[in-house]
């Protein structure tokens, strides 16, 4: 699904990536835990596109499992403006836009406001933004509404507070819970969460975990979970726990590893 | 008309585009004139249609306790004016909620005097520009409170985002009060769009061009959302959508 190899990226010149290298199969979740500082965000925006994070060499190949086309629809999906979907693309030369389309969603770690801009009206022309780019019919306003209906209430929130300006007035917690709402909608085959889990108290954690087990627990699925701490994965049971520090991948292990960084700090792990 | 030709020495004249006034100059009307009779409430919406050269202007008396919602959306191609003389008197009420939206080499303004001459009247002045290109987009808004208008409310927001770098906002909201009981207020600024809301919106899907367009109708949009009548503020809506659509591509 995600394969990244020895990725090196810049934010202001300054180097946060060192040679990173990290593959995710399809049907996995992997844990990315570390430090501040070590370029835990940087990563989730180097792969997000975000402008400002500059990869300055390394590549990062995503090969989306296909999109099944729904039967209603009788048709196949084809292209996708650059590639042809099961191959591998060059996620590094797609636009961040394009790199929703082919199917990566990128969790906010601060997700932000959009005064003025309904979430409903947001979420449902993304979501058909992405649908045309596949090849795949729009939803009517009545299917999306139902959607987002849906998703919301599994998330424990009101389908109203999606009529308000996307994440405008929300809390923390609450905005978090819309991040995966809107997971939820996009369904996307891959999920990078950038500390999700952050600002959350208990019970936004586990509708926030049982969200992403629903969501994304699937073979033709991933996610790259990134968080400072192990009580996330409490809920989100991690196939692979990776360490970062200072820009580059120091150890990998199983769930196990999660509980022994919590036990003895980074620095003794990373050691 | 017989009116003498204005120069830009003439404030209200500032920021003008004098050659497009003199080709609609003879054919120019004086300014309507309407007065909204005591405690009578109206609504008035005010769209350019697509001329090159559009001119709107109104002096408006408002008598004791009357209400006029005036909207305005100023989006002609080459110099867009939309022009209001306004007269308060006790009790009444003035809201003005506008749009200048433009791109190439239009010239767009706004250009309001309120006066507030007896107590207790209330102006909301609420006006937003999206300028792309080499665009000029004006509010001119000056809000004069007489010696007995006591208590009078007044309150001008004004806000522009340049999409170019050759883009103009110009923003002169103003406040000449002789009451000493007044609630005046004036906001403006100037700004582009947000990098991390264009970031977002993309990573959801969006390109750039309708990702834009989102968010500069979020920008935009809320000023019609006072407008009672459905079928006018779809319109308004409507006809927003699309001028922004051509600043953004």
């Amino acid at each position: 699904m995600l394969q990244i190899e020895n990725l090196h990226a810049t934010v202001a010149g300054k180097a946060i990536l060192n040679g990173l290298s990290l593959t995710v199969p399809a049907g996995e979740i992997h844990a990315i835990m570390g430090p501040n500082g070590a370029g835990k965000s940087t990563l989730a925006y180097a792969l997000g596109g975000r402008p400002g994070y500059e990869v300055t060499s390394g590549s990062v190949t995503f090969t989306p499992t296909p999109f099944v086309p729904s039967e209603v629809e009788g048709r196949v999906s084809t292209t996708l403006d650059t590639n042809v979907l099961g191959e591998g693309l060059d996620l590094l030369t797609l636009a961040p836009h394009k790199r929703a389309t082919a199917g990566m969603f990128l969790g906010f770690q601060y997700p932000v406001e959009i005064p003025g801009v309904s979430y409903l009206q947001f979420l449902r022309e993304s979501l058909n933004a992405q649908r045309r780019a596949r090849d795949e019919a729009e939803l009517s306003g009545a299917e999306f509404i139902r959607l987002a209906r849906e998703q919301a209430s599994a998330l424990g929130m009101d389908v109203e507070m999606l009529k308000r300006p996307v994440n405008v007035g929300f809390s923390g917690g609450e905005k978090k819970r819309a991040e995966m709402v809107q997971m939820g909608i996009m369904s996307p085959k891959l999920a990078i969460l950038d500390e999700t889990d952050s600002g959350l108290d208990i019970d936004a954690l586990r509708s926030v975990g049982a969200g992403i087990n629903r969501i994304m627990r699937a073979p033709d699925k991933s996610v790259l979970l990134i968080t400072h701490y192990q009580r996330l994965l409490d809920y989100v049971r991690p196939d692979r726990v990776h360490v970062l520090s200072a820009g580059r991948i120091v150890r990998s292990g199983g769930p196990e590893l999660a509980h022994e960084l919590e036990r003895e700090g980074y620095a003794e792990a990373a050691a | 008309m017989t009116a003498p030709f204005p120069t830009r020495k003439d404030e209200a004249y500032r920021y003008a585009d004098i050659e497009a006034l003199k080709s609609v100059w003879a054919d120019l009307a004086e300014p309507r004139h309407i007065e909204i009779p005591a405690g009578e409430k109206h609504s008035h919406v005010l769209l350019a249609n697509d001329n090159p050269v559009e001119i709107h202007r109104a002096t408006l008396v408002l008598h004791a306790g009357a209400e006029l919602r005036l909207f305005a959306l100023n989006i002609a191609g080459e110099y867009g004016r939309v022009e209001a003389e306004v007269t308060l008197h006790e009790g009444a009420a003035f809201h003005f909620n506008a749009a200048n939206i433009g791109t190439g080499d239009s010239n767009l303004e706004v250009v309001t005097t309120v006066r507030h001459i007896e107590p207790s009247a209330v102006s909301r002045q609420t006006v937003r520009s999206v300028l792309g290109g080499k665009a000029v987009g004006s509010y001119l808004g000056k809000v004069h409170v007489a010696r007995d208008a006591q208590q009078s409310d007044g309150e001008q927001s004004v806000k522009a985002m340049l999409l170019d770098r050759g883009a103009t906002a110009n923003c002169k909201p103003e406040l000449e009060i002789y009451a000493d009981d007044v609630k005046c207020a004036h906001g403006a600024s100037v700004g582009e769009l947000d990098k991390d809301q264009l970031f977002y919106a993309m990573s959801r899907g969006l390109d750039p061009a309708t990702a834009k367009a989102l968010l500069l109708e979020g920008f935009v949009i809320g000023l019609w959302d006072d407008v009672a009548d459905e079928a006018d503020r779809e319109r308004l809506s409507a006809a927003t959508r699309d001028a922004l659509r051509r600043v953004t591509r």
